[in-house]
C-alpha cells in the first residue's frame, strides 16, 4: 500500500462524490487500466458490485441494534423509567427488577433482528459469489470471477440462462442481428421474453468481438430505479455519438433466453443497479387504528400524569398534616427529611415508576404478533387459492390486515381487473364490411361450459382437409373426422402454448369468419402478392402481423429454466411475505424443492419433446393448399407469440388463422408468410413503439415487392380517426370512416375492445426518410427532452393515414364479479370503476358486472368545456337535491351512477370544481370514469380520499395502476396477465377479483374486530391494574408503596395475562364466516369510526376504573381494621384482578375453541404455579418485600374464596346489565323482526367492543 | 426495514412453472397423480386450524339459561349473605380506647407526659360470659406502617440470623443502621426501631379479689415467621451474637432481653417483634397482643365481672394524631367481626333474584315464538 497524502485523500473522496452525484456520468473502459492501483483506475468513484444488505456488522451489532431499537419510543420510555428508578431520590423498586421488562423486550428484538441479519449476509454471500465472466486484456480472453468483483468499466459476457450480474450496455451478442432475449420475471415477474439490441458501430464485431476495440465513452444519467427507461449513448472517438435506451440495457437479475452469449459494458454495479434501486422492501402503512391508537396512547399518558399528580398533591397534604415526625418517616441517610414540596416533587417520579404500565409498552408487541398470525391465516385460506395458477394471496405490507375490515371505496381497473385480460379475437371491420365471425363466437360460447370444454373445443375446430380447403365441406366434417387421439393432442397443443404469456387455447385458436375467409383466399389466389394493386384485405391482415412487438419463438426450442428455489435468490422479503406461515414454510421446504427440480429439469424437458413430435402430426389453423403442407406448416404451427400486451398476440393469432402467419421477427426485418404460402420478407425501417399519449402505435417497413415505405399504424380508434383523411382518399374514406365508426361504436356496446388498423404509403423520397431517420436517430439518442422529441418524430409520420379497418376484441368477465361487486355493495363499499376503455365499452361491462343496474339512473358527463362541466354538475346536483327534498323519496334513495370520461375528469378535478364533483359522486352508487390516464387514477383516488376522509381500497393488475394502488389506503395487485408491477406496488396480491369478497368481507372484518377488541382489551387490562395500586395510594400516604410483590407484578403482565389476548386477537370470531358472506351488511359495523371510537375507549377506561374499584374496596371493607398484613392484603388483590381480568377476556370471547381453553387455563395455572412456587422458595429474595407462604396461607383461608368470588361477580355486574338490556332487547326484536341471524350478528358486532354481554 | 435483494422469485413465478409443467401432457396415470401434487404445492392445508374453522363452543344466552342462572346465583348469594351474617354478628368484639386525649379518659397524664413506662389502667365490665378463645389485641389508627421508604428499612439478612450482617446491617436500613459512634444497630432499620412497646397485664376483681387473667404469648406470630424467616444466630449464649452492636435507638432493651421470662423468646424470634415486624397493610389497624389462656376460670373465656388492664404506656401516638386502643375479641371461621361482607352478599343476591323476576314477567309478556 502506497503512502498518500490525507489531503489527496479528501480531494480524491470530494472528487468521487461529484462524480456520483453528476446528473450524467461518463465511463471509460477498465481495460487499458488493467492492473494499475486502484488510484488510476477511471471508475473508481461508482460502486463496486458486491452488495450488502445486511444492517449490522458482527462487531457492532450490539450498540447498533440497540440505537436502532431505542428510535422507537416505547423503548426510550421504558428506559427513562429504570434510569428513573435508579436515582435514590425517587426509586420506587430495586433497580434491578425494573430492568427486567425492558431487557426482556430488547432481547427478543434483537434476537430476532440478528436472524434476520445473518439470513441476509448469507445470501449477499451467495449472490456476491456467483461466477460470471469478465474480459481481461492480460488473458486476452473472459475469465471466470465472482460478481463481486465486477466493477463499472468491465466488460462483461454473460451465457444462455444466466443471470445478468450487472446493468449492463449490450454491445455484442452471438445473434446475427445484434438480439439479445432476456426475461424479466425475477425483476417484475414478466414471463415473456424481452429483446434487447446491441449498440452497434462502437466495437469491432467481426469477425469476432474484440472488447478492446472499444475507444469511446459511455455517458449516461446517475442511477434511477426506472425499470423501463435509460438515457445515454456512446461517444465514439470521433465525437460521433450513438444513442442507447433501455432497449440496450442488460438488467441485474434478469436471465438471458434463447441467445448463445451477449456482452455488455458494464454502466451501473452493484448498488446502483437498476433492480436494486427497485428495492424498498416490504411497506410499511399505518393503519387507520393505529393512529387512532396513537391518540389514545397520548390519552393514557394524560391519566398516568393525573394520576401522578394526585399522588404528589397527596403526598404533600399527607406531609403537611403531620404535626411532627411520626416514627414511620424515615428520614434519609442524611439525617433531615425532605421538605414536604421536594417530598413530593420526588414522588411524582415514583408515581410514573409504579403506575407505568398504565402505557400499554407491551401492547405494540402484541399487534406485531397479532398481525403476523393474521396474516398467517389470511395466506392459508384455501379459498384466496387459485388453483390455476397455484398461487395464494400475497402479503406484502404487514401492519394494515385491520384496514380491510374499514374500506368504503374500492377504485377498481377494468382490464384484467374485473375481466380475465384473455383477449379474444372476435370481430372486425375491413373497409367498411363488418365480418361477425359466429363460428368464433360459438366457440366462446361453449368454451363457457367448463365441462364441455375438452368435447366441444374440438368439434369447433376446423379441420385440415385433404383436398384444401373448402369451407362448405369444413361443416359437413367437422363432427366425423376427429377421433379421440386426435382430441387428445389438440389439447396437448394448446396446453403447450399456455407456456407462453397470452397464449391459453381460448386466445390462439381463432376461427375465421366463412365469408371473409372465402373473400381472402379469392383475392389471394387472383391477385396474388405480385399485383400493383394492394388489396385492402391483404393490408389489414398484413398490418395486424405486422405492426406489432411480439416476440417470434419456436415451440420446439426450449426455455429452459434454472431452478429458482435452489438459487441464493431466496432471500428475506420472501421469508417476510412468508412469515405468517412459518411453520408452513419449514414443512414445505424441502418438499417444493424437490418438486420443483423434478418438474423443471426432469418432467419439463421430456414434455417438451414429445410437445414438439406430436404437434407435428396436427395442423389445426392450416388453411393453406396441402401440396405446400409439410415443412412450412411444421413451423408454422410450432411458432409461439409472446407479445407484451394481449391484444397484440390475439391480433397476431387472428391473422394467422386467415393465413398470415408472422414468421420472424427481427429488428430489421419481418417475415411473413401470405395465404398462398409465399412468404414475404418486410424490411422494418423503424418501430415507433405504443405510449400513451399518442395511444397508438406503428411500424415502418419497405414493402418488398413495389420497394414503397409503408407505414402501418394501429391504435385507439380516436387516435387514428383524427390523423385520417388525406385528399385522395377523402371521397372514399368519409363513407368508410363513418360505417367503421358505426361498427366500432357497435363493438364497444358489446364490451369489445376497439382498435383501428391504418396504413399509410409514405410518398417520400428516399431523402426525405433519410432526413427522419436522423432526426429520429437524434431524439433517440438525446437525454434531455427525450420523450418530447421521440414523440414529436413520431407524429410528424403518423399523418394522413388510411383507414383499413377496425378489431373488436373480448376480454371476458372474470368469474363471480358480478356476484362480488353485489355483495361489496351490500357491505357499504362503493365501487368505482377507472378504465382506459372507450364509455360505451365501460359502460357495457359496468352492465354485465352488475355494477350498472337497468333502473339506475345514469348520468354520463362529457363536456368539452369547463363551463359545460359546471353547469352539468349543478344541474345534476339540484336534481339529487330536489330528489331527496321531495317527502316521496324520503324512504328510497336514489340509484345514481355516473359516467365520466378523462377529458371531463380532468375539468370536474380542477380547483374550481372539486367540490361540486365530490358532492355529486357522495350520491352516487358507482362511478365508471373511463379512458383515464394512470396519473388521473391516483388523482381520483387520492381527491376521494381525502376530501371525503374515507377508507379506500385500488385494486389493478398492469402498470398503469401502479400509481393508484400506491395512492390508496390499501392496494390489491392482481397478479393476472399483464406483469407484475401492479403486484409489486400492492399491500396484497390476490389472484382473481372474486378473492376480494372474502378477503373484506371475512379476513378484513375479522382482522379489524380481533384487533380493535384486543387493543380496547389491553388498554382495560392495564388501567384495571394500575389503579388498583393507586387506590392502595390513599392508604399509605401516597408513598408509592405495593402491596403486590415486585416480581408478580412484572409477571403479572409479562407472562399471567399476556396470552389470552394475543389469542382473543388472533383467534376470537365475533361472527361466522359463511354469516359474513352472506350478510355482507355486516361489514358496515367496521366503516367509518368502526368499532374502535372514541366512546368505545373512555367506556373501556370507565369499566376499568370501576373493577379496580371493586377489586380493590370490597377486601379494603372487609379487612379493614383488622390485623391484616400488607401482603396477605395484596397477594389476593393480585389474584381477583387476574380472575377479573381474564373472565373480562373470556366474557368477550364469542367462540370458544380448543385453544382459547388451553390458554386461560394454562394462563390461570401458571399464576398459581409461579406464585405459588415463589412464595415456597423466597424467604429473603426480594427484600422490601416478604411473600413466603402467603398465597398458600391465602388458599387456607375461606375468606380468601368468598371475598373474590364477591369481586368477579361484582366486577361483571354492569356487563350483566348491559347484557341484560341487550338480551331484552334482543328478544323484542326477534318478536319484531323475525330475522333473529341478522340481528344477532348486528348484535354482537355492534358491542363487542363495548363491554362483554353489552 | 429490510433491505432485500431483487432477485428473487416471487412466490408465482416458480409456481406458475410448475402448473404448466403440470399441465404438460400427463400421459400415465401415476404421472398424473405426480403432476397434480405439483400441481398444487403452493395451495394451503385444508385443516380446520389454517381454515379457521376450529370446532368452537358460542355461548349463547337463552332466556332457559339465563333465568335460572340468576335465580341460582341470587340465592347461593343470599345463603352465603345469611351465613357471613350470622357468623359475623355471633363474634363478641371489646374495644377500649386509651389514646388519653381526653381528660377524663385514664391515660390521659401518660399522654402528656414523657416518662418511660408511665402507668395507666383500664377498667371495664362483663355482665356475661366473652366467649373463648379471647384473642387480645392492641390497636393503632393513623399508623402507617405501610409507608414505603418505613417497609424497605429493615434488613432480612440480618433477621435471618446472618451474623455478617450483624456487623454491616443493609444500607436499606438506613439511618437505623449505625448509631451515632458508627456501632452498627441490630435489629437495623426503622421497622425494628419504632417497635411497638406498650405492654398490658389483664387482672379481673371477682368479689373484692384481684385475679390476674393468664395470658398466652406463644405462637401469636406466623409459623412460618417464627420458624423460617427469622432466625437467631446460632451462637449461644445468645447475647455474644450481638458483641459489638448496639440496640435499636428506640429501644428500652436490646433484642436478646426482650423477653426475661422465657429465653427462647428472645432475639428476632420474640413473638411480639415478629408481630410488629409483619407490616399492616392499612393504616388503621390491630396486632395481636396476646391470648387469654384457656385454663381455670378461663375455661370458656372471660366470665362476667369487673376488668382492668394495667398498661405500661410508652408508645406516643398523640404526635400523628394517632390512637391507640386495646381490643378484645373472639374468632370464627371467617376470622375477626365484619358484617360488610355479609350484608354485600345479601344486597347482590337479591339483586339478582329481582333481575331474573323482571326478565321472567318480560319473558312472560311476550310470548316468542322462537322460544318454544
Amino acid at each position: 500500500m502506497t503512502w498518500r497524502s490525507p489531503l489527496a485523500l479528501v480531494r480524491d473522496a470530494l472528487r468521487g462524490q461529484r462524480a456520483r452525484e453528476n446528473e450524467l456520468r461518463s465511463l471509460e473502459s477498465n481495460l487499458p487500466y488493467e492492473g494499475l492501483e486502484k488510484g488510476k483506475q477511471p471508475n473508481r468513484y461508482f460502486t463496486s458490485n458486491a452488495i450488502k444488505t445486511t444492517k449490522y456488522s458482527l462487531l457492532f451489532f450490539i450498540p447498533m441494534n440497540l440505537y436502532e431499537q431505542f428510535h422507537r419510543l416505547a423503548n426510550l420510555y421504558f428506559v427513562g423509567l429504570v434510569i428513573l428508578n435508579f436515582i435514590p431520590q425517587v426509586n420506587a423498586f430495586q433497580p434491578e427488577i425494573a430492568l427486567i421488562p425492558i431487557c426482556v423486550i430488547l432481547s427478543l428484538t434483537a434476537m430476532k433482528d440478528a436472524w434476520e441479519d445473518f439470513r441476509r449476509y448469507q445470501s449477499d454471500r451467495k449472490l456476491n459469489n456467483m461466477p460470471c465472466f469478465i474480459y481481461s486484456r492480460k488473458e486476452k480472453q473472459f475469465v471466470e470471477r465472482c460478481w463481486k468483483d465486477v466493477r463499472v468499466g468491465d466488460f462483461v459476457k454473460v451465457v444462455c440462462n444466466e443471470i445478468i450480474p450487472a446493468d449492463l450496455l449490450l454491445l455484442y451478442t452471438s445473434d446475427p442481428n445484434g438480439v439479445c432475449h432476456i426475461e424479466t420475471a425475477n425483476l417484475d415477474g414478466e414471463t415473456n421474453l424481452k429483446q434487447r439490441t446491441a449498440v452497434s458501430g462502437v466495437c469491432n464485431t467481426h469477425p469476432k468481438f474484440e472488447p478492446e476495440s472499444f475507444k469511446g465513452i459511455v455517458v449516461c444519467e446517475k442511477p434511477n430505479n426506472n425499470l423501463n427507461h435509460f438515457k445515454g449513448y456512446v461517444e465514439k472517438p470521433d465525437k460521433q455519438k450513438v444513442g442507447a435506451g433501455i432497449e440496450s440495457l442488460l438488467l441485474r437479475g434478469c436471465t438471458v433466453r434463447n441467445t448463445d452469449h451477449a456482452v455488455g459494458f458494464v454502466v451501473y454495479a452493484g448498488h446502483e443497479t437498476k433492480s436494486m434501486l427497485n428495492n424498498s422492501g416490504p411497506r410499511y402503512k399505518r393503519s387507520k387504528l393505529e393512529r387512532r391508537l396513537n391518540i389514545d396512547v397520548f390519552f393514557c399518558v394524560i391519566l398516568l400524569f393525573t394520576m401522578c399528580l394526585i399522588g404528589a398533591l397527596g403526598h404533600y397534604l399527607w406531609l403537611n398534616a403531620m404535626p411532627v415526625v411520626p416514627p414511620y418517616l424515615v428520614p434519609p441517610t442524611s439525617g433531615q427529611l425532605d421538605s414536604p414540596s421536594l417530598a413530593s416533587f420526588y414522588m411524582f417520579f415514583t408515581m410514573i415508576i409504579l403506575l407505568q404500565i398504565l402505557i400499554p409498552i407491551s401492547l405494540y408487541v402484541s399487534i406485531e404478533l397479532v398481525k403476523i398470525s393474521q396474516i398467517f391465516f389470511i395466506t392459508n385460506d384455501i379459498d384466496l387459492y387459485d388453483e390455476e395458477t397455484d398461487s395464494r394471496i400475497q402479503c406484502k405490507a404487514l401492519n394494515i390486515t385491520e384496514d380491510l375490515g374499514q374500506i368504503e371505496y374500492i377504485f377498481s381497473d377494468k382490464t384484467g381487473t374485473l375481466t380475465e385480460n384473455k383477449m379474444v379475437f372476435r370481430r372486425c371491420s375491413i373497409m367498411g364490411t363488418e365480418y361477425p365471425h359466429k363460428e368464433n363466437a360459438i366457440r366462446l360460447a361453449v368454451l363457457d361450459e367448463p365441462e364441455a370444454e375438452e368435447e366441444v373445443l374440438f368439434n369447433q375446430h376446423p379441420q385440415p382437409l385433404p383436398t384444401g380447403w373448402s369451407l362448405d365441406s369444413e361443416e359437413a366434417n367437422a363432427e366425423d373426422t376427429h377421433g379421440h387421439g386426435s382430441r387428445r393432442r389438440s389439447k396437448v397443443t394448446g396446453n403447450a402454448q399456455s407456456d407462453v404469456a397470452f397464449s391459453s387455447p381460448l386466445e390462439t385458436e381463432v376461427v375465421p369468419d366463412g365469408k371473409l375467409f372465402q373473400k381472402i383466399s379469392r383475392t389471394s389466389s387472383s391477385s396474388l402478392s405480385h399485383s400493383q394493386k394492394t388489396d385492402a384485405y391483404l393490408d389489414f391482415f398484413l398490418a395486424l402481423a405486422i405492426c406489432n412487438t411480439v416476440v417470434v419463438s419456436m415451440a420446439t426450442s426450449q426455455r429452459r429454466r434454472v431452478s429458482h428455489t435452489n438459487t441464493p435468490l431466496e432471500t428475506l422479503s420472501r421469508l417476510m411475505r412468508n412469515a405468517g406461515s412459518i411453520f408452513k414454510f419449514c414443512k414445505r421446504k424441502p418438499k417444493r424443492n424437490r418438486t420443483f427440480t423434478e418438474d423443471s429439469e426432469e418432467h419439463f424437458q421430456p414434455s417438451g419433446q414429445t410437445e414438439g413430435v406430436r404437434t407435428t402430426g396436427l395442423q389445426p389453423c392450416s388453411l393453406h393448399p396441402p401440396s405446400l403442407s409439410d415443412k412450412p406448416a411444421l413451423t408454422s404451427d410450432n411458432l409461439r407469440y409472446e407479445a407484451e400486451s394481449p391484444d397484440e398476440a390475439a391480433l397476431v393469432y387472428a391473422a394467422k388463422a386467415y393465413g398470415f402467419t408472422l414468421l420472424s421477427r427481427t429488428p430489421d426485418s419481418v417475415s411473413v408468410k401470405l395465404p398462398s404460402g409465399e412468404v414475404l420478407d418486410f424490411e422494418v425501417l423503424d418501430t415507433l413503439t405504443f405510449d400513451s399519449n399518442r395511444k397508438r402505435m406503428s411500424v415502418l417497413v419497405r414493402h418488398p415487392i413495389t420497394k414503397e415505405y409503408v407505414l402501418y399504424t394501429k391504435g385507439a380508434d380516436f387516435a387514428i380517426m383524427e390523423l385520417l383523411g388525406t385528399p385522395y382518399y377523402a371521397s372514399i374514406l368519409t363513407g368508410q370512416s363513418t360505417v367503421t365508426q358505426r361498427h366500432l361504436d357497435c363493438y364497444a356496446k358489446e364490451g369489445l375492445r376497439t382498435l383501428c388498423i391504418a396504413k399509410k404509403v409514405q410518398n417520400h423520397t428516399e431523402a426525405v426518410y433519410k432526413r427522419w431517420s436522423v432526426d429520429r436517430k437524434k431524439a433517440m439518442a438525446a437525454i434531455e427532452d427525450r420523450e418530447r422529441l421521440v414523440m414529436d418524430t413520431a407524429v410528424q409520420l403518423e399523418t394522413n393515414l388510411t383507414l383499413l379497418g377496425a378489431t373488436g376484441i373480448e376480454d371476458r368477465l372474470q368469474e363471480n364479479v358480478p356476484d362480488t361487486i353485489q355483495a361489496l355493495r351490500e357491505a357499504g363499499i362503493k365501487v368505482w370503476v377507472l378504465t382506459g376503455d372507450k364509455p360505451e365499452t365501460a359502460v357495457n361491462i359496468g352492465y354485465a358486472c352488475g355494477l350498472l343496474e337497468d333502473e339506475d339512473l345514469i348520468h354520463t358527463i362529457t363536456a368539452v368545456f369547463q363551463i359545460t362541466c359546471t353547469n352539468i354538475l349543478d344541474c345534476t346536483l339540484e336534481e339529487v337535491r330536489r330528489y331527496n327534498a321531495d317527502p316521496r323519496n324520503v324512504d328510497t334513495t336514489l340509484n345514481m351512477s355516473l359516467v365520466i370520461d378523462g377529458l371531463t375528469l380532468d375539468k370536474a378535478l380542477s380547483p374550481d370544481l372539486l367540490d361540486r364533483f365530490v358532492a355529486l359522486v357522495k350520491h352516487c352508487r358507482s362511478v365508471l370514469c373511463c379512458r383515464v390516464t394512470p396519473l388521473q387514477k391516483s388523482r381520483v383516488v387520492k381527491v376521494i380520499r381525502e376530501k371525503l376522509k374515507v377508507m379506500t381500497l385500488a385494486a389493478g393488475d398492469g402498470a398503469n395502476d401502479v400509481n393508484m394502488i400506491q395512492a390508496a389506503d390499501i392496494g390489491i395487485g392482481i397478479s393476472g396477465q399483464e406483469g407484475m408491477q401492479a403486484v409489486m406496488a400492492s399491500d396484497f396480491a390476490i389472484s382473481r377479483f372474486k378473492h376480494l369478497k372474502k378477503l373484506l368481507l371475512v379476513h378484513g372484518h375479522w382482522c379489524y374486530t380481533r384487533l380493535a377488541n384486543m387493543i380496547i382489551y389491553f388498554f382495560y387490562k392495564n388501567v384495571a391494574y394500575v389503579n388498583l395500586l393507586f387506590w392502595y395510594q390513599f392508604f399509605c400516604g401516597f408513598s408509592a408503596t405495593a402491596m403486590i410483590d415486585y416480581w408478580l407484578m412484572i409477571f403479572f403482565n409479562l407472562f399471567f395475562t399476556s396470552l389470552p389476548p394475543i389469542m382473543f386477537g388472533i383467534m376470537d370470531k365475533d361472527i361466522s364466516a359463511e354469516m359474513l358472506l352472506g350478510v355482507p351488511e355486516l361489514y358496515k359495523t367496521g366503516q367509518g369510526e368502526g368499532d374502535y371510537r372514541f366512546t368505545t375507549f373512555w367506556v373501556s377506561i370507565l369499566d376499568a376504573f370501576y373493577q379496580s374499584l371493586v377489586c380493590f374496596f370490597v377486601p379494603y371493607l372487609v379487612y379493614q381494621d383488622s390485623d391484616i398484613d400488607m401482603f396477605t392484603f395484596g397477594t389476593p388483590l393480585n389474584t381477583s384482578a387476574l380472575f377479573i381480568i381474564l373472565l373480562h377476556l373470556s366474557i368477550e370471547i364469542k367462540s370458544w375453541t380448543v385453544v382459547h381453553w388451553i390458554i386461560m387455563l394454562g394462563s390461570v395455572a401458571l399464576y398459581f404455579i409461579v406464585t405459588l412456587a415463589y412464595s415456597a422458595v423466597c424467604v429473603t429474595c426480594n427484600p422490601p418485600s416478604n411473600p413466603y407462604w402467603i398465597l398458600q396461607s391465602q388458599m387456607e383461608d375461606p375468606m380468601f374464596y368468598l371475598i373474590s368470588v364477591f369481586q368477579l361477580c361484582l366486577c361483571l355486574f354492569p356487563n350483566t346489565r348491559l347484557f341484560v338490556l341487550d338480551f331484552l332487547a334482543q328478544w323484542f326484536s326477534t318478536a319484531n323482526l323475525n330475522h333473529p341471524e341478522v340481528f344477532k350478528g348486528n348484535r354482537q358486532c355492534s358491542h363487542s367492543l363495548m363491554l362483554p354481554f353489552s | 426495514m429490510f433491505r432485500v435483494s431483487v432477485l428473487q422469485t416471487t412466490d408465482v413465478i416458480p409456481s406458475k412453472e410448475k402448473s404448466r409443467c403440470g399441465r404438460v401432457g400427463g400421459v400415465s396415470r401415476s404421472e398424473k397423480m405426480v403432476k397434480q401434487e405439483s400441481e398444487s404445492a403452493n395451495r394451503p392445508d385444508n385443516t380446520a386450524f389454517t381454515q379457521q374453522r376450529l370446532p368452537a363452543w358460542q355461548p349463547i344466552l337463552s332466556a332457559g339459561i339465563v333465568i335460572p342462572g340468576f335465580v341460582l346465583i341470587g340465592l347461593a348469594f343470599i345463603g352465603i349473605g345469611v351465613a357471613l351474617l350470622v357468623t359475623s354478628r355471633s363474634i363478641q368484639v371489646l374495644e377500649l380506647d386509651y389514646t388519653g386525649d381526653g381528660n377524663g379518659s385514664p391515660c390521659s397524664s401518660c399522654s402528656q407526659s414523657t416518662t418511660v413506662n408511665c402507668k395507666c389502667s383500664l377498667n371495664f365490665t362483663l355482665d356475661t360470659l366473652f366467649q373463648g378463645p379471647v384473642f387480645f389485641y392492641y390497636g393503632l389508627s393513623n399508623y402507617f406502617q405501610n409507608y414505603r421508604r418505613y417497609g424497605a428499612s429493615k434488613d432480612d439478612n440480618q433477621l435471618y440470623g446472618d451474623l455478617s450482617y450483624f456487623t454491616s446491617p443493609s444500607s436499606s436500613c438506613s439511618p437505623y443502621d449505625y448509631d451515632g459512634s458508627k456501632n452498627p444497630i441490630v435489629p437495623c432499620g426503622s421497622i425494628a426501631n419504632s417497635m411497638f412497646n406498650d405492654t398490658f397485664t389483664l387482672t379481673r376483681t371477682v368479689s373484692g379479689k384481684t385475679d390476674s387473667v393468664p395470658l398466652d404469648g406463644k405462637g401469636i406470630a406466623w409459623w412460618t415467621d417464627y420458624n423460617v424467616k427469622y432466625r437467631n444466630p446460632s451462637v449461644t449464649p445468645l447475647k455474644n451474637a450481638f458483641n459489638g452492636t448496639v440496640k435499636p435507638i428506640d429501644w428500652a432493651k436490646p433484642a436478646y432481653e426482650l423477653d426475661t421470662s422465657d429465653a427462647s423468646n428472645n432475639g428476632f424470634v420474640n413473638q411480639d417483634f415478629l408481630v410488629w415486624m409483619r407490616r399492616a397493610a392499612l393504616p388503621n389497624f390491630r396486632k395481636l397482643y396476646r391470648r387469654i389462656d384457656a385454663s381455670g376460670d378461663y375455661q370458656n373465656g372471660l366470665p362476667a365481672g369487673n376488668y382492668t388492664i394495667d398498661i405500661t404506656y410508652n408508645y406516643p401516638v398523640r404526635v400523628f394524631n394517632g390512637a391507640k386502643k386495646v381490643v378484645f375479641s373472639n374468632v370464627s371461621w371467617m376470622g375477626g367481626k365484619n358484617e360488610f361482607l355479609g350484608i354485600a352478599y345479601l344486597v347482590i343476591g337479591s339483586l339478582c333474584v329481582v333481575m331474573s323476576v323482571v326478565m321472567l314477567i318480560v319473558y312472560a309478556k311476550f310470548k316468542f315464538p322462537d322460544e318454544e
